[in-house]
């Protein structure tokens, strides 16, 4: 029991702030409550690292180092996510107790996610991800909003049909729940190729379908633009961010544990995830030029960064040999879009605070009005290009090799021909904001929480960019999976 | 340990970026003074350096060397050194940046921002010169963007926008070559660094052609260069970039690629540099004729300096590619004087549009009279772009030349160095043509009250005139230290 106290304090600070939103009225203390909530989990995450693999519930829930290092990530996002929310929540008095609590519980869903080791296991902590998520995009209760919940249930309840489907059609085959019984019981039926199992082949299919719309790869990227835009923008970093990653973290562990053999099925699914990585990242970065809405362009901005980031699953799949460096680089990468994308996000949310608008035009000669802001929001995008001495450059560079040494070349030069593509509407923004005539010469407010999460976003942003040994060493330290003797 | 030398020529722009953009205050005086002293500095030490440097040296071994893990998981190092191709560079570079501080000492927008770029800039093109680990030299390389794009944007004239963009994607769009081209090389070599070739173990069970990694390198470098037909966004650049980003760009940012070419595709390509060379020479005298040609038309200032640039960075790449002992010393001999030559035409161009507020050659005339010390410093440097004896453009020139047309390594080198020469004729014309319509002719009245250079602008110029002379009349001051670089790959090439 002892190894589920990183969840079981976030469920307890869930709880905790609930209880205590009704009788305080300063509501800035629930926030306290949350980050110090957090805070618990992730000291708790740091006491079980670096042990031996090993599970609990009855092999449900892995406790390996890759759980723990996806547990860390997800504390650390929803903190920072807490900390910008600070001058939005204003904007709906009436449902902060909530708006926090959800937060926590959809963090709790995605530590589970990322530990969970059996098919039903995965399913519900899919589930307790995503029902607060939907509740929280619609919190603001404008149109928009509505619409974005309203969108965001319909979706994630067809995709998560579609999941269960494929994943009774493995349970059908295989007779198991469990990843690593999948896994053995694969191998037990000595397949030759995809076709000599259409049931199985059809299984991983919609399962790969189903995971794809937590990461929004293309074709299940078409949720992304009308919830990002519509969701209160904390809401829309932490979606971005947090349940991107949860997406990968579950995809790695199912994929590289039930599927990684025989060779020719982790090869088929590594091509899958190939392929679908240049339709993703071309389709992202052509249709993030013509928007107008920073937050819609960050929404395709974060496609094509899943696009990148699936580079790494392609060669796990591909290269068993580079599987290693394929994961790390993986994880590495979904670390430095975590701290870009959360502090483009918390300098937008400031940003449009004070000229109530998400429209790019609306940033212009920010630089005078708000030159910390403007400076980060900078860093963050040359972060996201992938220019050097941001963290976004070492990250793409890591993947890139990784997939190099798995032979997809083919990739890797439409990763970087998309890469030189995207600095056109990524610059665009800086330029607004460097170049333009400021609408006003009225300064931008901001609160110390929201500046606290940019500093530290920022710094982070440039720490590993400037030395990522250190969080590379941690994510290569993070190829322990947990798997059935 | 001796003496960080590299490092410490690295960093003090670095720091000097970042003391003046947390400076307390907004004294404009103090921010220039600030800027001037960390380039004055940045500039002594890299002379310190030159002449600390063994000249006597084992033949390819890199000195002043510093080395420390930086990523382990990637086996990047901080690795910088410095050997007979880099160091002539990096002086250049810190000399440019000290003069680009002083001719930019009348600036009033944004101060403070305008200086921290600039030294960011330097730092990074210092960088580029002196790193030899593939990932800290594209580091490096990449960073330069950020500081040149501020630049042109905020204190360009003109499109100034349209160019910047066009000059970042241009760039990018070669650096992802470049980027492709190391990562194929590390996982190839499986190492990242410039120096220790063929002492790890590769990393992918095939090996990815050498042809190939060599063309990648290449073409992100003749972005840079820049090479027809990769050239466009150069006069766009250098014409709308303000007096001191022309010098910078023109003076030593184009020479990374003609560094990055000899460093990296040259050395440790050699036999894929041997078999595509012929194809290069030709794109080399297509650049020097087709510049020139289009310099010929020009009638912009500035934008006949930024065409020239096109043609003579053909010579450079004549002189690399014709592999020869002598054109290979030539061409870097060129890359350092056209640094100092054209720096000075972009500077008194600067100065002079900026004095007269006209910049197209038909209102233009007489200036000779009015402003008797930039017509004497432009005729200087003009004279010696297109190869005066004893300026350091003659001494540029005849080495490539000589050197090319008896380098016996790539077949037709002798027709194709006469058909370059052929261009030096033409740069005479625009250049001779340019000073005429600029400085002679008729007096015109409303130019009477136009300022000559003032005492700081002099500075500058007095520095540019005396380095492009002692180079000139004293060319083993650079030879010495060239050549030290150049006997390596002349052997790897089996010359």
């Amino acid at each position: 029991m002892n190894l589920f106290l990183p969840e079981l304090s976030l469920a307890a600070a869930a709880i905790l702030v609930i209880l205590v939103d009704l009788f305080v009225q300063r509501k800035s203390i629930l926030a306290g409550i949350c980050v110090a909530g957090l805070a618990v989990s992730a000291i708790f995450t740091l006491t079980m690292w670096g042990g031996a693999a090993q599970s609990i519930f009855n092999n449900n829930v892995a406790v390996d180092n890759f759980a723990l290092v996806f547990k860390l990530l997800f504390a650390g996002i929803a903190i920072l996510v807490i900390l910008a929310s600070m001058d939005y929540v204003g904007k709906m008095p009436r449902f902060q107790g909530e708006y926090f609590a959800l937060i926590l519980l959809s963090t709790l869903g995605m530590m589970l996610m990322a530990a969970a080791a059996d098919l039903i296991t995965i399913y519900l902590a899919i589930e307790l991800t995503v029902l607060p998520i939907c509740a929280l995009v619609a919190l603001l209760k404008d149109q928009k909003s509505t619409e974005a919940g309203l969108k965001y249930v319909l979706l994630s309840a067809t995709i998560s049909a579609v999941l269960l489907f494929g994943m009774a059609l493995v349970f059908g085959v295989t007779g198991k729940t469990q990843i690593s019984e999948i896994a053995d019981a694969i191998s037990g039926l000595n397949l030759a190729n995809a076709a000599a199992n259409p049931a199985l082949t059809a299984g991983i299919v919609l399962i790969i379908a189903g995971f794809g719309f937590k990461i929004a790869t293309v074709p299940f990227h078409m949720w992304v633009p009308d919830v990002y835009e519509g969701a209160p923008t904390p809401i829309t970093a932490y979606l971005s961010v947090a349940s991107k990653a949860a997406g990968f973290a579950v995809i790695i562990r199912v994929f590289s544990t039930a599927f990684g053999s025989p060779a020719w099925l982790s090869a088929n699914w590594g091509v899958t995830f190939a392929i679908l990585a240049a339709i993703t990242m071309t389709v992202g970065n052509v249709l993030a030029i013509p928007q107008t809405n920073v937050k819609r362009m960050l929404g395709y901005s974060s496609i094509a960064q899943a696009g990148y980031i699936m580079v790494g699953l392609a060669t796990i799949g591909i290269a068993p040999e580079a599987a290693i460096s394929g994961q790390s680089s993986l994880v590495f990468f979904l670390v430095s879009y975590a701290l870009t994308n959360l502090g483009a996000f918390i300098a937008v949310i400031a940003i449009s605070n004070k000229v109530n608008s998400d429209d790019i035009k609306d940033f212009s000669g920010m630089i005078k009005r708000a030159p910390v802001l403007a400076l980060a929001l900078t860093i963050c995008l040359i972060s996201l290009i992938g220019m050097p001495p941001a963290a976004g450059f070492m990250a793409k560079f890591y993947i890139f090799s990784a997939g190099a040494s798995a032979g997809l070349m083919w990739l890797i030069i439409i990763a970087l021909v998309n890469t030189a593509i995207s600095a056109y509407y990524y610059l665009r923004v800086a330029k607004v904001m460097w170049f333009g005539e400021p609408a006003s010469t009225e300064g931008v407010y901001s609160s110390a929480a929201l500046r606290i999460a940019l500093v530290i976003a920022c710094f982070g942003v440039l720490l590993l960019g400037l030395f990522p040994g250190i969080i590379m060493n941690v994510t290569e330290a993070a190829k322990t999976l947990f798997a059935l003797k | 340990m001796s003496f960080p030398f590299l490092s410490t020529i690295i960093f003090l722009p670095l720091i000097g970026c970042v003391v003046i953009a947390f400076l307390a205050g907004n004294n404009e005086k103090r921010i220039k003074w600030l800027a001037a002293i960390f380039t004055a500095l940045a500039f002594m030490v890299s002379l310190a350096a030159f002449f600390a440097f063994d000249r006597s040296a084992a033949i390819g071994t890199f000195q002043f060397q510093e080395k420390a893990l930086w990523i382990a998981p990637l086996s990047a190092h901080y690795h910088v050194g410095a050997d007979g191709l880099n160091l002539p560079m990096i002086v250049l570079t810190a000399f440019l940046g000290l003069v680009c501080v002083l001719i930019s000492w009348h600036e009033k927008i944004r101060v403070r921002e305008y200086f921290a770029w600039l030294l960011l800039l330097e730092a990074s093109i210092l960088g580029v010169f002196a790193s030899l680990d593939l990932l800290l030299f594209f580091v490096f390389w990449e960073l330069e963007l950020v500081p040149m794009w501020f630049i042109i944007s905020v204190w360009g004239s003109g499109r100034k926008e349209y160019s910047a963009m066009k000059y970042v994607i241009y760039t990018l769009f070669g650096s992802v070559f470049i980027l492709a081209g190391i990562l194929f090389y590390y996982l190839t070599t499986g190492s990242l660094s410039m120096v220790d070739v063929g002492a790890a173990e590769p990393l992918v069970r095939f090996a990815v052609p050498s042809a190939a990694i060599f063309f990648l390198l290449f073409i992100g470098f003749a972005v840079k260069l820049p090479v027809f037909p990769l050239h466009t966004w150069l006069p766009d650049a250098h014409t709308d970039a303000p007096t001191a980003g022309s010098v910078m760009l023109a003076g030593s940012l184009i020479k990374m690629g003609g560094y990055g070419m000899i460093r990296l595709c040259v050395s440790l390509f050699p036999d894929a540099a041997r078999t595509y060379a012929p194809l290069i020479i030709v794109l080399a005298v297509i650049s020097v004729i087709y510049g020139a040609a289009l310099t010929l038309r020009q009638n912009d200032l500035k934008r006949m300096i930024a065409y020239s640039s096109v043609s003579h960075m053909g010579y450079v790449l004549l002189g690399i590619f014709a592999l020869g002992d002598k054109s290979m010393t030539g061409a870097m001999i060129y890359m350092v004087s056209h640094g100092l030559l054209t720096g000075l035409l972009f500077a008194c161009a600067g100065l002079t549009i900026h004095n007269v507020h006209e910049r197209k050659f038909e209102n233009l005339g007489g200036l000779a009279k009015q402003m008797p010390f930039l017509a004497v410093a432009f005729s200087i440097a003009g004279f010696g772009s297109f190869g005066f004896p004893s300026t350091v453009g003659f001494v540029a020139e005849y080495t490539t030349f000589i050197g090319s047309y008896v380098s016996g390594i790539v077949n037709g080198i002798q027709l194709a160095t006469i058909l370059a020469i052929a261009g030096v004729i033409l740069s005479a014309v625009y250049i001779l043509w340019m000073l005429q319509r600029l400085f002679f002719g008729p007096v015109k009245e409303q130019f009477n009250n136009v300022k000559d250079a003032d005492r700081v602008e002099k500075a500058a110029l007095y520095g540019f005139i005396g380095l492009i002379f002692l180079c000139g009349l004293f060319p083993s001051i650079l030879t010495g230290v060239i050549q030290g670089g150049i006997t390596p790959i002349v052997k790897s090439l089996g010359g």
